[in-house]
């Protein structure tokens, strides 16, 4: 192919996809606009099945498959950095000395640590009622943890953070969500149907069927990655140093 | 009233981006980002999107600026003890 009909076909195929896009941004809803043709939709599906929180329902009962892709993309991100990141031949571990913080920086850490936890586990909690859910609520938890690095030293994080466990925690969580896929397939046609449990009563904790338990699972998954992905980084950033005379 | 809220949480997006931007010190720019990611929460949330700026506060304000941190960290000693061993 010569230089001059590529540079026809890029014209041609670009002023197609530039009046393809324009034509669809003409027949958008206005911005600001209170009705929706989707947004309609979702909601009144979200209230039959009794989630208050319609973002978690889209999240977990409409597009449950689009969250399982999401999913796996942060468990496949997450284990290339721990592969990239582990400690090779040439290096070793250095302990770090304990070191020093001042007093009104490790009293802020120590008093915002617990309120930080309870926030994200509450956030996890009430995905299905209010804004928030397993995602967010997860980063919140795991990076409260990491306050004891700021209020002590790595040493006692390392402490509270046995890396095992939250490894078993990260696998664990990812396979409860397929295992209620799957469990889907049994109670109905089709995998992560929200027909398994009963839709309970509206905004209550247990309402939305299997949304609460998705949404949990993901809390779980994204919290223990969390944990794992800043691990990877601190070992790197604080203990493991290149062997000398190499 | 609400159209007001909007351009204003609008320009305070533009203005931290273009300094994240230009800011070249990596250590810095993690600060920057931060604060970018604090005022992008506050305009998803004007905007009606709460879970997502919810979202971009856990992971836009405190962890990829807290990556970013670590790295310089880790870049910086690098350097360090290779001019230490010469």
């Amino acid at each position: 192919m010569s230089r001059r009909v590529r540079l026809w076909l890029v014209l041609a195929a670009g002023t197609g996809l530039a009046v393809l896009l324009v034509a669809a941004c003409l027949d958008l809803p206005n911005f600001g606009g209170d009705r929706h043709p989707y947004g309609d939709r979702a909601v009144r599906a979200s209230i039959a099945r009794h989630t208050a929180n319609v973002i978690s329902s889209v999240n977990f009962d409409q597009r449950a498959f689009d969250t399982l892709g999401e999913m796996t993309i942060l468990f496949g991100a997450v284990l290339g950095c721990v592969m990239l990141l582990r400690q090779t031949r040439d290096e070793h571990r250095a302990r770090p000395r304990p070191a020093e913080v001042a007093p009104p920086v490790r009293r802020y850490a120590l008093l915002v640590l617990p309120v930080a936890l309870v926030t994200g586990i509450y956030v996890v909690a009430h995905g299905q009622l209010s804004p928030g859910g397993g995602f967010q609520g997860g980063v919140v938890a795991a990076t409260a943890l990491h306050l004891l690095y700021l209020g002590a030293d790595y040493g006692a994080l390392e402490r509270i953070r046995p890396l095992g466990v939250y490894e078993v925690g990260d696998a664990l969580a990812a396979s409860a969500y397929v295992v209620l896929g799957l469990a889907g397939l049994l109670g109905s046609t089709a995998f992560l149907a929200n027909s398994l449990l009963p839709y309970g009563t509206f905004n209550t904790l247990s309402s939305g069927g299997t949304v609460p338990l998705l949404n949990a699972a993901i809390g779980m998954e994204v919290a223990c990655a969390v944990v794992l992905l800043l691990a990877r980084f601190l070992d790197q950033a604080v203990e493991i140093e290149k062997e000398n005379g190499e | 009233m609400a159209d007001a809220v909007i351009v204003v949480a609008l320009l305070l997006v533009a203005a931290t981006a273009t300094v994240a931007v230009a800011t070249r010190d990596p250590a810095r720019q993690a600060l920057v980002l931060s604060v970018l990611g604090v005022v992008l929460a506050v305009l998803f949330t004007v905007f009606q999107a709460p879970d997502v700026g919810l979202s971009q506060l856990a992971v836009g304000s405190a962890l990829t600026p807290l990556l970013l941190m670590l790295t310089v960290r880790k870049v910086r000693r690098r350097g360090r003890d290779e001019e230490h061993e010469r």
